[in-house]
């Protein structure tokens, strides 16, 4: 008897110390990866190498007799990218999203919701390499760019990589409005669309608000797609036909083959504190909008 | 009419996403069978992997999600039963836990590549070599563990999640009845909840395999080779993996015209893989909804 019940404690201790595991990864997460950059702010030596009004110029060229560590343009790659993916994805995931919720027959959007799965399941790397080999021409001729490999090019592999993530979130929010403000709507005389444009989805605002900031923090992380497909020049332009180099693809790119512990090595961790905190924040934002439309409307339903 | 349009238009951004992803997949289907054959998955790449076969990437994938499954799988079912079955659903703790996960869930892959370097091979591994190996270099360098265990955490929110999913369907009469016979919370778990939701913990591990196989940046500097003319066998070696070779093949290939028909085959059985595994998940997920919307 005694036996038993020391193996119940211990398996609830078990399953409670686990749990710290999450919460953990997260911290070191954060601690691990900002105690590689950290002597960028504290070392004489780092300081000299990196400097920080450096920063803000427009030319990032860090191998070179004397580096140059400029992160405009990489903010500006990534801006763009992420923009083109957004551009690209927004309309066609919200639109099909109410499809699916709204006026697609039960079964009907029972058999789609696993497709898109599907769509979110291919790897990145995949995603990437199809950007890379068909994709670019298409976009190329299509719009008579003179670098094969530019923003636009990304940016439209990038949002099929964006695009589940916003539908999910979105299907999910019209899910959660509950079914008697449809049909108050439909018996006030309301057409189908007029229900679902002028009841529903002002309802689930939140939570397509939700979508958007959780696929763009999405679409500034993603590594593979734009280190494949962007060209990764780090170029100073508006132009979307330009190519791109983004602040995930420079870090994988230049991560291997730079010098352990020297300033480059620490800056490139310090860009990846600056990704993490980034979508941290929007991860943050988004899942807040997720609990506002829950609890408003399932607390009024 | 006004009305027709828009329903109308809400169908064909549906039709859009499914046409492209239609063709993706053919287009890879299509310029991918050429090539596949037993010789190309058995055999080693030759000719700076102008031919040959990818045996030694694909062993490198099974080898590091088998690894992965190992360090996630229990971290992730203790942890869901722990979210579901043992915690106060209001407790402080399991919104923390929860947030944690939403959280880790939305880091971008190439930040767990860092984390794996500055914590499994710089902070872990040196320790590891200083601690036991005085100092020599077996542990503090880019070796297949240290990219299991940086996948691990990478994957560890969706078992966390499907298997939390999966334990919230069993039926709560189920639950209690268990209870009301006299069985003990961890009989109980042992032989009533944990066997109804088999079927759903599954599913997660099954996802997190597929997404694991497919991540590229988190291994990149945890682990991955360019070549290797041998198969890792110590936790401490490097590996070849799938996704890797694609990027690798695809732009680093001093021919890119020659390796293209296997790059094509590679990235055919990458996504056969990754496919065969989420389908698999979605199917057991179905039968797990069903198999409770019956009981009821």
């Amino acid at each position: 008897m005694g036996k038993k019940k020391l193996v119940e404690r211990g398996v609830e201790l078990l399953v409670y110390l686990s749990s710290w595991v999450s919460i953990l990864g997260i911290v070191f997460l954060f601690i691990f990866i900002g105690k590689e950059a950290f002597p960028l702010l504290t070392d004489p030596r780092m300081k000299e190498e990196v400097q920080f009004s450096q920063l803000w110029s427009t030319i990032w060229q860090p191998v070179s007799d004397h580096p140059k560590f400029g992160l405009v343009p990489l903010f500006i790659g990534t801006l763009k990218a992420s923009f083109v993916a957004m551009l690209f994805a927004t309309p066609l995931a919200i639109l099909a999203a109410i499809f699916t919720s709204e006026f697609a027959p039960p079964r009907l959007g029972r058999a789609i919701k696993p497709v898109v799965e599907l769509l979110a399941g291919i790897p990145s790397v995949v995603l990437g390499f199809f950007a890379l080999v068909v994709l670019a021409t298409w976009v190329q001729e299509l719009f008579g760019f003179t670098m094969r490999l530019n923003a636009t090019a990304a940016g439209i592999a990038l949002g099929l990589a964006v695009l589940p993530i916003i539908y999910t979130v979105t299907e999910d929010a019209l899910a959660t409005v509950p079914k008697a403000f449809r049909e108050a709507s439909l018996s006030l005389g309301a057409t189908p669309w007029q229900t679902a444009f002028k009841v529903v989805l002002p309802a689930a605002l939140p939570g397509i608000f939700a979508a958007l900031v959780l696929g763009f923090g999405r679409a500034v992380g993603e590594t593979m797609i734009v280190l494949m497909a962007s060209g990764n020049a780090s170029i100073v332009s508006a132009s979307l036909g330009d190519s791109i180099r983004t602040l995930s693809a420079t870090i994988a790119a230049e991560l291997a083959e730079v010098v352990f512990g020297d300033g480059h090595y620490r800056l490139l961790f310090g860009l990846g504190v600056l990704l993490f905190s980034f979508t941290f924040v929007l991860n943050l934002v988004g899942s807040w909008y997720i609990q506002r439309v829950k609890k408003r409307l399932l607390g009024a339903a | 009419m006004k009305d027709k349009l828009f329903v109308g238009l809400s169908a064909a951004a549906m039709l859009v996403i499914l046409a492209m992803l239609a063709v993706i997949l053919g287009n890879i289907f299509w310029f991918g069978k050429d090539m596949l054959s037993w010789e190309f998955i058995s055999a080693k790449p030759t000719m700076g992997m102008t031919e040959g076969g990818i045996f030694p990437a694909i062993f490198g994938t099974v080898a590091l999600v088998f690894l992965m499954t190992i360090a996630v799988m229990p971290a992730g079912v203790l942890t869901a039963i722990y979210l579901e079955e043992y915690a106060r659903a209001d407790s402080k703790m399991v919104k923390i836990v929860q947030q944690a996960v939403a959280n880790l869930a939305g880091v971008p892959s190439i930040v767990f590549g860092l984390f794996g370097l500055g914590f499994f091979v710089n902070f872990v591994g040196r320790g590891v070599d200083g601690f036991f190996f005085g100092g020599e270099l077996y542990y503090g360098q880019p070796a297949i563990i240290w990219a299991a265990a940086t996948l691990a955490l990478l994957t560890l929110p969706v078992v966390i999640v499907t298997t939390s999913e999966a334990l919230r369907a069993v039926p709560r009469e189920i639950k209690e009845g268990g209870l009301a016979l006299g069985a003990t919370r961890l009989q109980n778990l042992r032989r009533i909840i944990v066997p109804s939701a088999l079927p759903g913990i599954l599913t997660g591990v099954i996802l997190a395999v597929s997404r694991g196989a497919g991540e590229v940046a988190p291994i990149m500097f945890t682990g991955a080779a360019y070549f290797l003319p041998y198969l890792p066998t110590k936790p401490n070696d490097q590996f070849m993996e799938l996704g890797y070779h694609v990027y690798v093949m695809a732009t680093q290939s001093p021919d890119v015209e020659a390796t293209k028909p296997i790059l094509y085959s590679t990235v055919f059985v990458l996504l056969a893989l990754t496919f065969l595994l989420n389908l698999l998940a979605i199917y057991l997920r179905a039968r797990l909804r069903k198999r409770f919307a019956e009981g009821r």
